[in-house]
């Protein structure tokens, strides 16, 4: 948390890097429709939006690749954002929603849906995950970011850790005894942005957007909280209504994260981290900088995945975790959680 | 010395005895026999607990006594054993990193052990779901993984050693050992999946007693092992200065203390999987009772998590029948509002 000021200093920097980081998303969503087991160039993209003929490399671009780059990109900003608003909040460089159990919770929720009550509608699943985030969320941020005194990152993180233990487990119980759901269900408890129809990213969008708006929104206000909740109440800001909006905008990114391509971790983590190194610690920046870093990291990593075992597939969340372990164990050992 | 404390002297060897921890040692193992009896005589076919008792020496009817004998006494045993190895492991880690929030399964023991259980069962599964390798070496796979873990943990760990920083590397490798091993459940075969399941979650069901046997011998070494150390481990738990002022070897110790840990988690888990925040509230409860002593604090532990695994175990069968469900989901139902509650009892200090 120390360094204040990133390695872009004016705002016309800063301005010219978000328009290159929104390039780069382009460029990555095009290189993810375009890339995989069957190449498709970029007439094909084109012919398969204005002269569809049922092809089957139309019906590749149309049902998977297109909805699957535009998964990606919405979740891996979700993602982000929710991490540096969580990371803000409780005052914890390693705070994000897999480490904090929010993902394992909204998991649950999933299974239990499943396997007991036999939901299968999508839409249906994406309120069901949301529950599971709120309630995590609830539990683990009443215990870290309200109250007089504050817990310490690490306990925070072990709180966290210790929830994602407990659903996780549980999941595993109701897996065991329901073992139709686990061949259903284990795909999905990884994490994957792949197969998911365009529908469904249609059911969830409206919390994205109402989530990205939010952030921005609210990243002013998460710049004077910053400076600790009695300079906030100086100013005539009410903390606690803030920590209340940022709190709900984080249920709403991370839960329609998890229900549209479960538990994907480490982006929350990584991608807010990088952002501050590029813009500091201004959330007016923050905020866009981590959607569009989490965007691009997120299809990079989805690509890749195709790329590892080709032909098969190795589902996305487990490339972040890959990627994320070290960098999140650097961090532990640079000691930014005091 | 009259009162409190009873004197133990055997020519070189002496050792004060505080008298209440006698007695709470007593109580627990009374405790711990009730529930092994209630335990053995519950399930799809219930015996009358004092038949349950005869049919473990052999003195029931042909029925009870295999039920007893070849399929319940084998589990209970390893529920007790894993309970235990479980506790005094949790036990040595809280006091050697001083941090009351540490355990096996936070460090990411358990995580590394699972990992290696899985790797071993795809590694060397057919596709006719043989296997190709004998399965008694399953165990000794799992302890590598766990011992691996382990050793990188403590290998990050170490610049400038602090315990925060332990527990928060633990977590990080922890979580990507669970992405491997979920990993390789997706893309082995079904049957894997749900075996590696059940095992991840823990569970004691079809134990065996070769099993029990092993699990025991290794037990006893390694429990004998960390009661030589516990007078030191006090020393430790001071803090490293004052540890290195009365002349501990810090380094040794440490190492020896973390070899201990680290073998009798491994080794509950390699049998029975991972049972989930027994080494976290064991060690919790043996304090309250007994006081922050290893000497004492060890065996405490030690019978409160036999205990609770049995006990666990015991709901697990009974609770849903005909399901079966792990023991570990209850452990870790009960274990993680335990641990949120510590957590929040110790705010604002450090």
């Amino acid at each position: 948390m120390s360094e204040v000021a990133g390695v872009l200093k004016n705002p016309v920097a800063k301005g010219i890097g978000l328009f290159l980081c929104a390039t780069l998303v382009i460029i990555c969503m095009y290189l993810s429709v375009w890339l995989g087991i069957t190449n498709v160039d970029w007439r094909d993209i084109l012919h398969a939006y204005t002269h569809f003929s049922g092809t089957n490399i139309e019906i590749i671009v149309r049902e998977t690749r297109v909805p699957r780059a535009l998964i990606a990109a919405a979740v891996g900003a979700s993602l982000a954002i929710s991490g540096a608003l969580m990371q803000g909040l409780t005052r914890n460089p390693l705070a994000s929603p897999g480490i904090l159990g929010i993902n394992a919770g909204a998991g649950f929720f999933i299974v239990i849906a499943l396997s007991f009550l036999h939901i299968s509608s999508m839409s249906a699943l994406a309120w069901i995950a949301f529950l599971g985030a709120a309630l995590t969320s609830v539990i683990v941020y009443g215990l870290g970011a309200f109250g007089t005194e504050r817990l310490t990152p690490v306990k925070l993180t072990l709180a966290g850790a210790s929830m994602a233990a407990f659903f996780s487990s549980l999941t595993q119980g109701v897996l065991t005894a329901d073992q139709q759901s686990l061949d259903a269900v284990i795909y999905w408890l990884v994490g994957s942005v792949q197969g998911r129809s365009f529908t469904l990213l249609l059911h969830v969008l409206p919390y994205f957007v109402i989530g990205w708006i939010g952030a921005l929104l609210i990243a002013a206000k998460m710049n004077t909280l910053a400076l600790g909740d009695a300079v906030a109440t100086g100013v005539g800001q009410n903390p606690l209504i803030v920590k209340m909006a940022a709190g709900l905008i984080v249920i709403l990114l991370a839960g329609s994260s998890v229900a549209i391509a479960g538990p994907i971790g480490f982006i929350g983590i990584i991608v807010p981290h990088m952002s501050k190194w590029f813009v500091g610690q201004d959330y007016r920046w923050l905020i866009p900088y981590s959607a569009l870093l989490g965007a691009i990291l997120l299809l990079l990593a989805d690509i890749s995945a195709r790329f590892v075992m080709m032909p098969q597939e190795v589902p996305v969340g487990i490339m972040t975790a890959v990627i994320g372990t070290p960098f999140f164990i650097t961090i532990a050992r640079k000691g930014g959680w005091r | 010395m009259a009162g409190k404390y009873i004197s133990l002297r055997y020519g070189r060897f002496s050792q004060l005895i505080d008298k209440k921890v006698v007695r709470v040692n007593i109580v627990l193992i009374f405790l711990f026999l009730i529930v092994a009896i209630i335990s053995l005589g519950l399930g799809d076919y219930v015996i009358h607990p004092f038949d349950a008792l005869k049919a473990v020496f052999g003195m029931g009817d042909a029925m009870q006594n295999l039920v007893v004998r070849n399929f319940r006494m084998p589990r209970i045993v390893l529920a007790a054993l894993a309970g235990m190895a479980l506790a005094i492991s949790g036990a040595i880690l809280q006091g050697l990193v001083r941090n009351p929030l540490a355990s096996p399964d936070i460090i990411g023991v358990t995580d590394g052990a699972a990992l290696a259980t899985v790797g071993f069962l795809a590694l060397f599964n057919t596709s006719d779901n043989a296997m190709t390798v004998s399965i008694e070496w399953l165990p000794l796979a799992s302890f590598l993984g766990a011992l691996g873990v382990a050793w990188l943990v403590h290998a990050l760990a170490k610049k400038g050693y602090s315990t925060v920083r332990l527990v928060l590397i633990g977590t990080g490798i922890a979580a990507l050992a669970k992405a491997l091993t979920q990993f390789l459940m997706v893309t082995g075969p079904i049957y894997l999946a749900s075996r590696a399941n059940i095992w991840i979650t823990g569970s004691v069901n079809g134990a065996k007693w070769n099993q029990d046997i092993l699990l025991l011998v290794w037990f006893v070494f390694f429990f004998t092992v960390s009661l030589w150390l516990a007078r030191r481990l006090n020393a430790h738990e001071l803090g490293e200065g004052v540890a290195a002022g009365i002349g501990v070897a810090l380094r040794g110790d440490r190492t020896l203390l973390i070899i201990a840990a680290t073998a009798l988690a491994g080794g509950a888990v390699a049998f029975s999987g991972g049972i989930g925040f027994v080494g976290l509230m064991a060690p919790h409860m043996a304090r309250r009772l007994v006081g922050s002593g290893h000497g004492a604090l060890l065996p405490t532990s030690a019978l409160f998590g036999g205990i609770i695994v049995m006990i666990s175990d015991l709901a697990g069968r009974m609770l849903f029948l005909p399901l079966e469900i792990p023991a570990g989901v209850f452990t870790s139902a009960i274990g993680a509002p335990y641990f949120i509650y510590l957590l929040y009892k110790s705010r604002g200090g450090k």
